[in-house]
């Protein structure tokens, strides 16, 4: 850049700083996002001809999804919706009751220590292990069946619901607490009056949106053996039945836009 | 203010009458729903299976430890394809939920049929878990970690184009405003106005996803679609507990560093 | 060298903002239009460069129509158009300099507005009206770092990059504090001055209406009520446009700050 000691000239070129200043570390990450890019895509193994050959194939296979046939396993159809649709609420239900405690034993302002630690480590064990892998523990532990699901579910909701209530209550506002903690109130008085208020409206908007992805996933852990829906969709699949497949996710498609279109209206009553 | 007259005095009360009447049906439908949820759910239980848990949890847990160590050898590769997986996938959905996401935001697509459709494509997206596409995929394209990689992709687009289009719904107008009293085009609009501001929410979607991706990755395998999941099944078939145990440890481990990555890289860009 | 005449906005919500305004301003004035908030000074900046779209009427600037122009017809009407607008409007995540250039947007294309690859008399002209503001030192800094006044002066060297024929400011001072709102007042007057440029100035500041211009419009419910001399503002006249309230205090104060504060 040209000096500033008043000349009449101005420098006619001008470039961009670059995002990261140090021209070494900039060139390393270019170069080896590259290198690492080129290398996963190598382990692909995108074989063309099998592309090629898979494509008739998959115009088969996706010709067999339609028409979606809705009537032939109706009973069964009907009857793994229903047992999804149960199973959602139930595990969402049982699922913010025990995220509760283990929410407000995770925020740092409320708990101590020890009881913190606890269970901060309940929040990561849950999030760390997908809902699916918990399901086929709950298989092998409770036999097949929806309970399994249930269990499954509800553990998968205490690592997402815990996490964020905790983290909503270390958020809320510390004057109004003490407020209340001036007046004399107890440590159940304390968080009813104060700290519930403040985090009620975002919790009642995130425990439906929790109702919307447990039912979703009550659409996979059939697949491992937890029933609902997954399991008939496992079902339909290995009998080759792709019409009524079709049918079931549509149906999923069409619960999961009501159901998203009922957490927003439910949080615009909530606030 | 509602209150309530009773024996001539008046007392102050949370709600009317008509209030509390209502909150308590809602209860009651609430606990309705509930216990026919658990009734429905308990009746296909076997429960004698449910009170033997304990037993089996004791029993599997003894198996699991040690976990085989030297298994570890076998479990290199996997793990490299799971995380490609999770990379190439979600630079698939980005790819394709950038363009979705300026297709469905209200400010920058007047058309209602362009935005119904990004819409669609959305939910779509959204409402079909990564395992399921992989289901789909691995009869398409056969078992192996391409089928798992799409599947990832096409779950992700959903994921990140709702999250994206709903921070170009809320940027400040004023900027763009400001671009287009200089003349310039819709293009250099989008350019100059919208993208500077929407581009750290971009990033940040795009390493957010990453790391859930990786989570989702570590299952495809059970049904085909390459990565860990099907060094797990393989072992949860032939119940090879000892090497079920090292696999969760490194699916564990493996979560930890990308949660960790993603944390350093999203402090860096934003 | 502008002519608006019988101007009309009426919005969707069917508020009518604008009631049939007509205004003759020759070159090089510098125009200060005033009113209570909801008078329609923002709308009737906006009219004129079509960032709001008239319902009627017609503005003609160098007997250039612009009401009907077509969409790219109006892009190069609005290369020769500048604003300056009241929150700054700086695109935040981009530098000072990107700020500037984004002034000369619509002499560049596309891939080249891309590539930030501005052509090299551009750059210069940048450079020396950041100089000439006091912040060519601050180029490479990114615009949110700067503090309000800093970033009024990239709003104004963006404006000015244009080489317009018209300034179109929309309240400029008032996310500024009095002495800034002085100084970037000063600042758009003496550039104006220079450079011979009629410019429209959207305050509701009538102390520095009066101090800085030349002429002062009063705008009430969308319909002119006052067009002379700023010596003409009596309490009368500031009666008809703000409605009643004592005005002695304002006109009087000539060489202190302390009426600058009642609109925040």
């Amino acid at each position: 850049m040209a000096d500033s000691s008043g000349t009449d000239s101005y420098p006619s070129s001008w470039k961009k700083a670059p995002f990261i200043k140090n021209s070494f570390v900039r060139w390393l990450l270019i170069v080896g996002g590259a290198i690492y890019l080129a290398a996963a895509l190598g382990t692909m193994n995108i074989d063309i001809e099998r592309v090629k050959e898979g494509l008739p194939r998959a115009q088969r296979f996706l010709d067999s999804f339609f028409p979606p046939n809705f009537a032939d396993n109706r009973g069964v159809l009907w009857e793994g919706i229903a047992e999804s649709i149960w199973m959602a609420i139930i595990s969402t239900v049982a699922g913010i009751a025990l995220s509760i405690p283990v929410g407000l034993g995770a925020a740092r302002n409320l708990a101590p220590a020890w009881v913190y630690l606890f269970c901060r480590g309940i929040i990561a064990a849950s999030r760390t292990f997908p809902e699916i892998i918990l399901a086929i523990f709950a298989v092998k532990l409770f036999g097949f069946g929806p309970f399994a699901g249930f269990v499954a579910l509800a553990l998968g909701t205490i690592g997402f619901y815990a996490k964020l209530l905790a983290e909503d209550i270390e958020n809320s506002s510390a004057s109004q607490a003490e407020a209340v903690k001036a007046t004399g109130a107890n440590w159940f008085q304390w968080v009813n009056y104060s700290i519930q208020p403040q985090v009620m409206p975002r919790m009642i908007g995130l425990s439906v949106y929790r109702l919307d992805i447990n039912f979703r996933e009550s659409a996979v852990v059939g697949i491992v053996g937890g029933g609902g829906i997954g399991a008939t969709l496992n079902t339909s699949f290995s009998r080759y039945e792709f019409d009524t497949a079709a049918a079931i996710l549509i149906i999923i498609i069409l619960i999961v836009m009501a159901m998203e279109y009922t957490s927003s209206f439910m949080r615009k009553w909530v606030q | 203010m509602p209150t309530i007259t009773n024996n001539g005095t008046e007392s102050w009360r949370l709600r009317t009458s008509k209030e509390q009447w209502i909150r308590w049906v809602c209860w009651l439908i609430g606990i309705a729903i509930i216990m026919y949820a658990w009734q429905m759910i308990s009746e296909k239980t076997v429960w004698f299976f449910v009170t033997d848990a304990p037993n089996q949890a004791a029993d599997i847990g003894a198996r699991m430890v040690p976990p085989k160590w030297s298994y570890m050898d076998k479990l290199w590769k996997p793990v490299w394809d799971t995380i490609n997986i999770a990379t190439l996938g979600t630079v698939i959905a980005m790819v394709i939920a950038v363009p979705v996401a300026f297709a469905t935001a209200r400010n920058t697509t007047p058309n209602i049929v362009v935005r119904t459709i990004g819409l669609f494509i959305i939910v779509s997206s959204r409402s079909v878990n990564s395992l399921i596409w992989a289901l789909i995929l691995v009869f398409i394209l056969g078992p192996g970690v391409l089928a798992g990689t799409i599947a990832i992709g096409l779950r992700s687009v959903g994921f990140c184009a709702k999250l994206i289009y709903e921070s170009i719904e809320e940027i400040d107008h004023t900027q763009v405003e400001a671009i287009e009293a200089t003349g310039a085009s819709s293009s250099q609009k989008m350019l100059f106005g919208i993208l500077p501001q929407v581009l750290p929410t971009i990033a940040g979607v795009g390493i957010y996803r990453w790391d859930i991706n990786i989570r989702e990755s570590t299952i495809l395998g059970l049904v085909g679609a390459g990565g860990i999941g099907l060094q797990l099944n393989g072992s949860l078939n032939t119940l090879a507990w000892t090497q079920v145990s090292l696999i969760l440890i490194v699916i564990l481990v493996t979560v930890f560093i990308s949660e960790w990555v993603s944390a350093k890289v999203r402090g860096a860009i934003i | 060298m502008l002519q608006l005449s019988e101007l009309t906005k009426r919005y969707n919500t069917g508020e009518l903002a604008l009631k049939g305004v007509s205004l003759e301003i020759p070159k090089g004035q510098v125009l200060a239009l005033i009113g209570p908030s909801g008078a329609g000074k923002s709308t009737l900046i906006r009219c004129i460069n079509r960032l709001v779209q008239p319902t009627s009427g017609s503005v003609v600037l160098k007997e250039l129509e612009l009401t009907k122009l077509s969409s790219s017809a109006l892009r190069r009407a609005r290369r020769r158009m500048g604003m300056i607008f009241q929150e700054y409007a700086l695109v935040e995540r981009l530098t000072v300099m990107e700020n500037v250039l984004s002034g000369r947007l619509g002499y560049v294309g596309f891939w080249r507005s891309y590539f930030r690859k501005f052509p090299s008399a551009d750059i210069q002209e940048a450079y020396r009206l950041l100089d000439r503001v006091g912040l060519k030192h601050m180029a490479d800094k990114r615009a949110d770092e700067l503090s309000g006044g800093q970033r009024q002066r990239v709003g104004i060297c963006r404006a000015l990059i244009q080489n317009p024929d018209l300034l179109l400011v929309d309240e400029p001072t008032a996310s500024l504090d009095p002495k800034t709102s002085r100084q970037i007042m000063r600042l758009i007057q003496e550039l104006c001055s220079e450079r011979g440029l009629t410019a429209i100035i959207n305050i509701h500041d009538v102390f520095l209406a009066q101090m800085f211009s030349q002429r002062v419009v009063g705008l009430e419910l969308g319909s002119v009520v006052y067009d002379g001399k700023p010596e003409g503002l009596t309490p009368e006249v500031l009666t008809r446009i703000y409605g009643e309230e004592d005005w002695s205090a304002t006109i009087k104060s000539t060489d202190e700050d302390d009426d600058e504060e009642e609109d925040f």
